[in-house]
């Protein structure tokens, strides 16, 4: 592994996103409209606003970078640059932390963007603060371009990369808890809830915004979020082969 | 040939998918010479490549580049392999791409640029790579090969979609690079660029028709022009139905 290689990829990353700006501003502006969309929405239920808005502000980068990284790297896949970099001296660690780094700044930005409309603008509560919820939401960024670059070793076009977001996002916003209180599901939808990673990201959120005093347990839910994003980043480096069929 | 060669391939074999791509290939190609890869789509070209550069998974022989094994890490600083689709980021530009895999292989800028010049690119290094002609992006991939002077340059169909001014020029870099001791080992499937080789490899579904060089060619087949000299050593060849598709 060498920082000079992994900083270099995050810099080449970060330089095809800045070609993009359009994406740019897409990134970050449309979760900071959906948050303000929800606040009319919910018009006359504020409570409810504050209940599923706050902690949104933390989903929102998780989803948002899951999607963007899971495409980025099946271009590098499809186009060839990633057989490319598996015959130049180095190593997948140098890939996977570049892509850390560069996803890292801009789930930053974007985490920036969301919490300031959302605890500024919106009036949401930040019992704890806004930067408690901020700094979950670059934990959850990290951990859906962790899961991203995961998945899209089983996407071949990015139509099935796109649907990989239904079909492995959606399930888990249902079960986290955010909608329906997990203990008032079905028995059997709680139990599996445990072993979802959106469901450690937002039980952190859940009590970062709400009052009370915090206690061990938002630090236990951030340091799953950290361990999964470990393990699926070591899970992603095993489908980055050097040989292929 | 009494030095190393550059590549010695015994009993390679290969299957892609189905297809038994490669069933028994064995080669020397030699250090210091542009050899030529020939044969038609979907013989084998591709895949003996992939096999030299060590990204193919094999089902059995062996491959030895610059006196170790194919693929080994060692030679990830000491092989250059350019791909027949461009393999350079499209969103960025020429200058970005090559100041990436700079990086990457560990030289300065200002080799980013001499190598930019060496195919062409000197002026365009601020345009975006999707926004190039096939063949322009075809230089920025092969200038990214380029970047680090590897000792063994593996290049598949470089030359395909430039014009003949241009490929001439390619030609004439590659034997530079030859003479300053790199070996080269060039695929195509247009036989003109046969006499452009210092030696030739011929392959026919998966299998070593011959090796020769062009002189030899044209005196084994009375054919001056090698296409139709290539085109008589394939129909006096039998072939093996059933076998070698796939590329």
């Amino acid at each position: 592994m060498s920082p000079s290689i992994t900083l270099a990829t995050g810099i080449r990353v970060l330089r095809q996103i800045r070609h993009d700006p359009r994406t740019i501003a897409l990134l970050l502006l449309v979760p900071a409209l959906l948050l303000t969309l929800m606040k009319y929405v919910f018009e006359g239920q504020p409570h409810v606003f504050q209940q599923i808005g706050a902690p949104l502000c933390g989903l929102f980068p998780f989803i948002v970078m899951f999607l963007v990284t899971s495409i980025t790297m099946l271009r590098e896949r499809t186009t060839g640059t990633l057989e490319r970099l598996m015959t130049l001296p180095m190593s997948k660690l140098d890939l996977l932390l570049g892509y850390a780094i560069a996803f890292g700044i801009l789930a930053t930005a974007q985490a920036v963007v969301i919490c300031l409309t959302g605890f500024g603008l919106l009036g949401l509560n930040a019992p704890h603060g806004a930067l408690l919820v901020g700094a979950l939401a670059v934990l959850n960024a990290l951990l859906g371009m962790a899961l991203g670059l995961l998945v899209s070793a089983f996407a071949r076009t990015e139509f099935q990369a796109v649907q990989f977001m239904p079909a492995f996002i959606f399930p888990q916003l249902l079960l986290c808890g955010l909608f329906v209180s997990r203990d008032e599901m079905a028995p059997a939808l709680d139990a599996i809830s445990w072993v979802m990673p959106f469901t450690w990201a937002y039980d952190a959120l859940e009590r970062a915004v709400s009052p009370g005093t915090l206690d061990g347990r938002i630090a236990l839910d951030a340091a799953v979020v950290v361990a999964i994003t470990i393990a699926s980043l070591a899970l992603g480096a095993l489908t980055l082969r050097r040989r292929t069929p | 040939m009494a030095e190393t060669p550059a590549i010695r391939v015994s009993n390679l074999r290969v299957m892609r998918g189905e297809n038994l791509v490669l069933p028994d290939l064995s080669v020397e190609v030699a250090s210091g010479r542009v050899t030529g890869l020939l044969g038609p789509s979907g013989c084998g070209k591709t895949t003996l490549m992939r096999s030299i550069v060590g990204v193919q998974i094999v089902a059995g022989g062996t491959v030895e580049v610059l006196g170790e094994p194919a693929g080994s890490p060692a030679l990830r600083r000491r092989v250059g392999y350019v791909t027949q689709a461009p393999s350079v980021y499209g969103d960025l530009t020429v200058g970005e791409n090559l100041a990436y895999f700079s990086r990457v292989v560990g030289v300065d800028s200002a080799r980013a640029r001499e190598t930019a010049a060496l195919v062409g690119l000197e002026k365009m290094e601020g345009r975006i790579v999707g926004s190039l002609s096939g063949g322009q992006r075809a230089r920025v991939s092969l200038a990214s090969a380029l970047l680090n002077e590897p000792d063994l340059l593996v290049l598949d169909e470089p030359t395909v979609g430039l014009d003949p001014l241009l490929r001439a020029d390619l030609w004439q870099t590659f034997h530079s690079l030859a003479d300053a001791g790199a070996s080269l080992l060039v695929s195509s499937h247009v036989m003109d660029e046969a006499r452009e080789c210092d030696d030739l490899l011929l392959i026919r579904e998966g299998r070593l028709l011959r090796q020769t060089t062009p002189g030899e060619l044209q005196v084994e087949t009375g054919e001056q022009d090698l296409g139709r000299a290539f085109l008589q050593i394939i129909r006096d060849a039998p072939s093996q139905a059933g076998q070698g598709a796939g590329s």
